[in-house]
């Protein structure tokens, strides 16, 4: 029973996180909104029972692409304060 | 007109959500195939003893070998995009000076040794427990992509032979291993390893996967954060 | 309905909002963000649907992880993509084409 609690709270917390990132007005917010939907997923693989994808998801779906996005849009706020100036 | 087109995709997409919903509910129990018993009865014959890495190295192999082909049309590409960018380069005196930097550089200089170590220790478990080369491989491009923002590392532009040999030496070794397999042990099937020497053809192939993997990995974020926009560097 | 079978509810869910959003997001970075999601969506219900009673089953597994590494390499390419769009045409939206260009039943030639 607990573990049905547990599973329902984390799908909410899931697609809250997901929808939220592709709804949220600010890029970096959304890009920071991704990280936690990733994060979760990595909870939500363990729940699964499967903890060689909840490694992988953590490393590269959460901190690699974490890490290529954030980097995109800091490139964007350069070249978009570099088109104003 | 827009709005229209908007409110129309939504509800087409919820549509659909509710269909897959339903069709993931009704699905009947799997009554014949049960892959997961059939792997525990081949995994003796596999080299191996974790069930993922079994799968993942011999019962599918042929898969993990497109994958590190894909990975690499995937860096290839983005070494086309990325012709003759300037190198993000902060200026050496830079950093030195700055005290947060201090702590970065220190935490930068004790992290990466360790997670080299959890590195080559998520490699070698992976054949009895959760681990195996892709955990590895995330794990060393992690600390390269540490380094990078640590200014330790630049940017890279373009590889240097050495690179572009460790970028490629994952999937030569798995196909030399390969063609080695198909040429004496098992004549014509692909990545049948024969049973006596698997594990260490596994083992083999994983070694080769995990530096080409970190080197790949930490490529695609080190080639593409070599962007400047103008001579910032040389400010 | 046991855990695995939420899963596969949720990632199904995850799927088709990615989908909305691939296609109503205008900003190509929101596009790359939406079109992770629908990966993510399809992953759950690959491994949920495959461990429906609860037992864990190491091939849906294994085809995740290859899907995972896969994800971001293409997420890398993408990205790259828009980056060199940016520095090309100077938006980050698809430059909307004039009209009748793209029409295929009128101007023929």
């Amino acid at each position: 029973m607990s573990g049905l609690i547990l599973d329902l709270l984390l799908v909410i917390a899931l697609l809250w996180s997901a929808l939220r990132s592709l709804m949220t007005r600010d890029l970096f917010r959304a890009v920071v909104l991704f990280i936690v939907f990733g994060l979760l997923m990595a909870l939500v693989w363990a729940r699964l029972h499967a903890p060689d994808i909840a490694l992988a998801e953590a490393a590269i779906g959460a901190g690699l692409t974490g890490a290529l996005l954030l980097d995109t849009v800091g490139y964007l706020r350069k070249k978009q304060r570099e088109s104003f100036s | 007109m827009r709005n229209l087109f908007n409110v129309l995709v939504i509800v087409l997409s919820a549509a659909l959500g509710l269909v897959l919903i339903g069709v993931i509910l009704e699905s009947p129990s799997p009554a014949r195939v049960r892959l997961s018993e059939e792997v525990l009865m081949q995994i003796d014959a596999s080299g191996v003893t974790h069930p993922v890495t079994a799968v993942l190295l011999n019962f599918r192999g042929y898969d993990t070998l497109l994958e590190v082909m894909v990975l690499l049309l995937a860096l290839l590409g983005v070494l086309a995009q990325m012709g003759k960018q300037k190198r993000k380069n902060p200026p050496a005196g830079f950093y030195l000076t700055e005290p947060r930097m201090q702590v970065l550089l220190w935490l930068a200089r004790v992290l990466v040794p360790l997670m080299v170590l959890v590195a080559g220790y998520l490699l070698w478990a992976g054949g009895h427990q959760p681990g195996g080369a892709f955990q590895a491989g995330a794990v060393l491009a992690a600390a390269g992509v540490l380094l990078n923002l640590s200014g330790l590392l630049p940017s890279w532009i373009e590889p240097a032979w050495n690179l572009r040999a460790g970028l490629v030496s994952g999937l030569l070794v798995f196909l030399l291993i390969a063609a080695a397999v198909m040429a004496t042990a098992s004549p014509g099937l692909l990545l049948q390893y024969p049973p006596a020497s698997a594990g260490m053809l596994i083992l083999l192939v994983e070694i080769g996967l995990t530096l080409s993997l970190g080197l790949i990995l930490a490529g695609l974020f080190l080639f593409l954060s070599g962007d400047a926009i103008d001579d910032e560097a040389d400010k | 309905m046991s855990g695995a079978l939420i899963y596969a509810c949720a990632g199904a869910v995850l799927f088709v909002s990615g989908v909305a959003g691939l296609i109503l997001l205008p900003h190509l970075l929101r596009k790359i963000l939406a079109f992770n999601i629908m990966g993510s969506g399809v992953f759950l219900v690959l491994v949920g649907l495959g461990q429906r009673d609860g037992t864990p089953d190491p091939v849906p597994q294994a085809m995740v992880l290859t899907g995972i590494v896969v994800a971001v390499a293409a997420t890398a390419l993408a990205l790259a993509l828009v980056r060199r769009l940016l520095s090309l045409t100077g938006k980050i939206q698809f430059p909307e084409e004039p009209e009748g260009a793209g029409r295929f039943w009128k101007n023929k030639q």
